[in-house]
């Protein structure tokens, strides 16, 4: 019997594994993506005391810093928590079962699809949710990257470096990315964005070949072999939800300022909540892992912070 | 054990095999590639014979990664007598992986 499991393995729930082993909970990290969605961004520059990172370095650190404090990390997909008693019983789809006193959900989020014609056909074949994968594939041809958030636009500055030409496209009131970036896109040179009404659908016979978009009223067409969709993404709580966590009307999961949700014992950290004014940076899903972990063990080890 | 496939064993380990292979292609510089790494080490431990389970990085094997067109990863694909059976992009689990190869081994 475990005294947390924590379920996930991004910054949240490693973060919260680094002030668990510090507090002696005896615990253990189930994730079936260690690392979480950070592993795909090409350069982090915002996250305090590292200057310049790429999501697989800083999150390789991360792994290590959990291990090095005697965190154990398990490969696996949850897919049943069940309340038994005063303990919750955790089944991962290849059938083990764990059991803890308290679970802390550090579930992410899950890459959010643009729902066009296309999308899944060309899926591998053109149409790419992760720049910084993919990108090497594209040297010298001209790609289009939709959205208009920080990964967006990292994903552009990246596919730069190897594409003849980047189209950003987002639509109008969606660009949220920090103005740092519209300086880096300018000094490349091969970026030109615009914004859209909508997009119609992604053409091609085998592979992409274009792109059709609308623009106040007009329909437009790019010539591009690689469409990168960077739109964000939608808070992974299905687990949660079955166990009776409330979740608030657009599926964050509501925490309290201990990161406490509705069930006695069950914390939830990071993206997936509606902590952190619902920033979602790296460096919010590892304060409230940090805030969570130290709820637990008031809760747990010294039996005070009742609710 | 889990194998690794280049452009020079190819032919013999995947297209001639006598068993289901499954192929993780697969790079360096890609984040979710290393979170298929262990899970792709945990089937190879568990299919034992039935199935070959490897890797190919897509960086240092370019003949076979452009002859598959591969232009998005973690690809993987599964081949059965030389043939491209199943495919999938993006990071899979180790049971829909697993249950894929059984239901062909």
């Amino acid at each position: 019997m475990y005294d947390l499991i924590i379920i996930g393995a991004g910054p949240a729930g490693l973060g919260a594994s680094i002030y668990a082993s510090r507090y002696k909970l005896n615990h253990v990290v189930i994730g079936g993506e260690i690392g979480g969605q950070v592993v795909e961004a090409w350069e982090i520059e915002n996250y305090a005391g590292i200057e310049s990172i790429s999501g697989k370095d800083l999150m390789e650190k991360f792994v290590k810093q959990t291990k090095d404090l005697g965190g154990n990390i398990i490969v696996g997909n949850v897919n049943k928590i069940l309340k038994e008693g005063e303990f919750f019983s955790i089944a991962t789809e290849d059938g083990k079962k764990y059991e803890a006193r308290a679970v802390l959900l550090a579930l992410g989020m899950k890459a959010r699809k643009m729902n066009i014609p296309g999308e899944d056909k060309f899926l591998g074949k053109g149409i790419s949710y992760c720049a910084t994968c993919d990108a090497m594939f594209f040297r010298g041809k001209d790609v289009a990257v939709i959205g208009g958030g920080d990964a967006a636009a990292t994903a552009a500055i990246h596919l730069a470096e190897f594409a003849n030409s980047v189209q950003l496209l987002y639509k109008d009131g969606t660009k949220t990315f920090e103005p740092a970036w519209d300086e880096q896109m300018a000094k490349m040179g091969k970026i030109a964005s615009s914004t859209f009404t909508n997009i119609s659908g992604i053409e091609g016979d085998e592979k992409v070949e274009g792109l059709e978009y609308e623009l106040d009223g007009k329909k437009k067409e790019l010539s591009v072999q690689g469409v990168f969709i960077e739109i964000g993404s939608t808070p992974g709580v299905v687990i949660a939800k079955e166990l009776g966590v409330s979740t608030d009307e657009q599926g964050y999961i509501a925490v309290d300022q201990t990161q406490a949700t509705n069930v006695d014992n069950v914390y939830a950290a990071g993206d997936a909540t509606t902590g952190s004014n619902k920033f979602r940076q790296i460096i919010t899903a590892v304060a409230e892992g940090a805030v969570a972990a130290g709820s637990v063990y008031k809760k747990i080890k010294l039996n005070t912070n009742k609710k | 054990m889990e194998m690794e496939f280049t452009d020079q064993n190819f032919e013999q380990e995947v297209l001639r095999s006598d068993v289901p292979v499954l192929v993780d292609f697969w790079a360096p510089w890609c984040g979710p590639c290393q979170m298929m790494g262990p899970i792709v080490e945990e089937l190879a431990r568990e299919m034992g014979d039935k199935a070959k389970v490897g890797k190919l990085n897509v960086d240092e094997n370019g003949e076979i990664s452009s002859k598959f067109g591969i232009m998005s990863i973690p690809a993987i694909k599964i081949f059965k007598d030389g043939e491209v059976v199943k495919e999938f992009v993006g990071v899979q689990s180790k049971e829909n992986l697993k249950k894929e190869l059984e239901a062909l081994a």
